[in-house]
């Protein structure tokens, strides 16, 4: 039997998740052994045309190329799991969509009449269907290995969609929410990291975005109970997952208009 | 010193602070990882301990709903502070562990358990209420219709030498659940810190043969009788001091009979269904098992972890979750613990330590959501007269 054809695709995205599939190092030689690596331009310039049996898709949907692109790439893949906050949610990029694009790219470029872009960042489920979101930012490289493996397969991916706190809780790890009063989104965002910052003393950032049971105007009041102002509330839930449902319909609601202004 | 053939089980003696290293030593010496609290990231927690200068000498744990801090004491106690963030659980009942793993070679498929021995474990400093827990916890893994090899292999291998709490903290409920704060069973050797001006000492008394084994080894004195006295003072002062009372009486009636009440869902708009509660309840017990493969496909695991009532996966039945409210998953918890478990193990799932008041983030409290449903039960009553 032929080895599955494995291809890895970028939209926009730093390749941070990219570089999480190399930094599999130990694993590495097992999934080349496993299936043909066809496709991945951070890896290697030799390329295999497709079809693919799996697409791995790092990033998000900011320019009219890359919207035309993804459908290509969809075409082409028997499976595709989106990898990380880009393409899950539509990363921190995605802030431009609580703004005006074009302010930005009138500070940001000389020329911004060259730039193309969208007014919008999206994930890449609000353009075509989607096999498995893995979420993270970057993605967990074990969780990584768990979906190509389940894919493979053709299984089901044992990956969580619960809350931080059970990983936070599992490690043995103090609660910083409680113990030291920090404001911390573990209790609404989906697990998978292992609960790294809380076990260094630090709340929970929300990189993987929210749990599948978010509840967040309970959070946001505990939030402002931890003396966290409006303003404030709005930073925390807009970062790398901002544009993720939960996370940003609780923004909205303590962005104040004049602010938009 | 007394002679070794008056130690033995039932014996009362005293074992003073100067020679308290002594214990820790002797439970070493006779092969035991000993687990005892200290202090790490602004609580206390359980941990393997090398010597009793990693005990949380004069320290005090102030705890209200949503809230937890470490204070100084005014005296030099070892065991001053109220029961740890996390129970005992994770040490019998792992957060994760390998149930077997199954390999191809050929046609052939084999399955193997993993063969790493049971660690031998001595806990120091556990509660009344931890005791009660573990007997819970006992009734599950080890005497039902599948005992659990590793939790089984686990607690048969423990020492357990238990503390008689000094004094009561704010979300303690011992009293009400009839679990403490005496530690009457369960225990190898209990200990009751006395402290004076002129004098730190502790009553040792010896339940079972396997402690009265470690206390041989120690340089223990008869026990004056105004010791005791003072042993019995402090217990008595303990109980009266209770931080909450939880009402029992035709509770598990008031939860069974009031599934629509109006307070679940008020209890579901602070909920952050975070699972904490379960997650540090002494008593929880609901694990999940995971089937992975390797990239390979010639091996498989299969893995048992925690699992919470609280995540939406829990319920999980071909469709949906059976419980997708946050409403309802509180609900089945609260009504679980405290009403279905008696149906289900013959007593109440609460030992009343507080953790699940404590460390819930959102500062809900049990005995409060008690009492509000115990009014809504009464109002529905009178309603109807």
């Amino acid at each position: 039997m032929a080895k599955p054809k494995l291809a890895v695709w970028k939209f926009a995205s730093c390749d941070g998740c990219q570089l999480s599939i190399l930094d599999l190092e130990d694993e590495l030689l097992a999934l080349a052994e496993t299936v043909e690596i066809a496709y991945f331009l951070e890896a290697s310039s030799k390329t295999v045309a497709g079809p693919y049996d799996l697409s791995l898709v790092e990033g998000s949907i900011t320019t009219p190329h890359d919207a035309e692109r993804i459908q290509d790439v969809r075409r082409q893949s028997h499976k595709l799991v989106t990898i990380g906050a880009c393409a899950t949610a539509g990363g921190i990029q995605a802030l431009r969509n609580f703004a005006d694009v074009k302010e930005f790219t009138k500070a940001v470029y000389a020329r911004p009449d060259y730039i193309k872009t969208l007014e919008t960042s999206t994930p890449i489920e609000d353009h075509v269907t989607v096999d498995f979101n893995l979420r993270g930012c970057p993605v967990d490289k074990k969780q990584l290995l768990e979906v190509v493996s389940a894919m493979t397969f053709g299984r089901k991916p044992m990956i969580a969609a619960d809350s931080v706190c059970g990983e936070c809780k599992a490690r043995g790890s103090v609660c910083v929410a409680v113990a030291e009063g920090t404001p911390c989104l573990g209790p609404v965002t989906h697990a998978g990291c292992g609960a790294i910052c809380p076990a260094y003393g630090r709340g929970c950032y929300g990189c993987f975005g929210p749990s599948d049971a978010a509840n967040m105007p309970a959070t946001a009041r505990l939030l402002q109970a931890q003396g966290l102002s409006e303003d404030e509330i709005v930073r925390i839930l807009r970062t790398f997952n901002a544009y993720a449902p939960a996370f940003r319909e609780e923004s909205e609601k303590h962005d104040a208009p004049n602010d938009q202004c | 010193m007394l002679s070794a053939d008056q130690v033995k089980p039932g014996a009362q003696a005293v074992l003073s602070r100067a020679d308290f290293d002594h214990l820790i030593t002797v439970l070493q010496a006779e092969g035991y990882d000993v687990i005892g609290p200290t202090v790490d990231n602004g609580a206390v927690v359980y941990q393997e301990i090398d010597n009793a200068g990693a005990l949380p000498e004069g320290v005090a744990s102030r705890q209200a709903a949503g809230r937890y801090r470490l204070e100084k004491r005014a005296d030099n106690a070892l065991f001053g502070y109220i029961a740890g963030a996390q129970s005992w659980r994770p040490y019998l009942f792992q957060p994760s562990r390998t149930v077997w793993r199954a390999e191809k070679s050929g046609d052939e498929l084999s399955f193997t358990e993993p063969e790493e021995p049971a660690p031998k474990m001595a806990f120091l400093g556990m509660r009344a209420c931890e005791l009660a827990a573990i007997e819970l916890q006992d009734r599950v893994f080890m005497n039902g219709d599948a005992p659990d090899p590793d939790y089984a292999a686990r607690r048969s291998g423990a020492l357990f030498i238990a503390v008689n709490c000094g004094e009561a903290g704010e979300t303690c409920f011992c009293v009400s659940m009839d679990t403490g704060p005496k530690v009457t069973r369960g225990h190898d050797l209990v200990l009751t810190e006395l402290i004076a001006p002129d004098a730190h000492d502790f009553l040792v008394e010896i339940e079972t043969e396997a402690g009265a084994e470690i206390a041989r080894k120690l340089p223990l004195r008869a026990a004056e009788p105004q010791e005791v006295g003072r042993a019995d003072a402090i217990l008595a002062e303990t109980a009266q001091s209770m931080g909450r009372a939880l009402d029992t009486n035709g509770l598990k009636e008031i939860l069974q009979d009031n599934q629509d009440a109006p307070q679940w869902g008020d209890v579901a708009e602070r909920c952050l269904s975070c699972a904490n509660c379960t997650l540090v309840c002494p008593t929880c017990f609901c694990n999940t098992t995971e089937d992975v493969t390797a990239l390979d496909g010639e091996s498989a695991e299969r893995r048992q972890r925690w699992a919470s009532c609280f995540n939406l996966d829990f319920s999980y039945l071909h469709g949906g979750p059976v419980r997708p409210s946050v409403e309802a998953r509180y609900r089945q918890w609260m009504t679980h613990k405290l009403a279905h478990w008696i149906d289900q193990f013959g007593d109440s799932g609460c030992v009343g330590c507080g953790r699940c008041i404590s460390w819930c983030p959102a500062s809900i409290d049990i005995t409060e959501e008690a009492a509000a449903l115990r009014r809504h039960a009464e109002e529905a009553d009178n309603g109807e007269n």
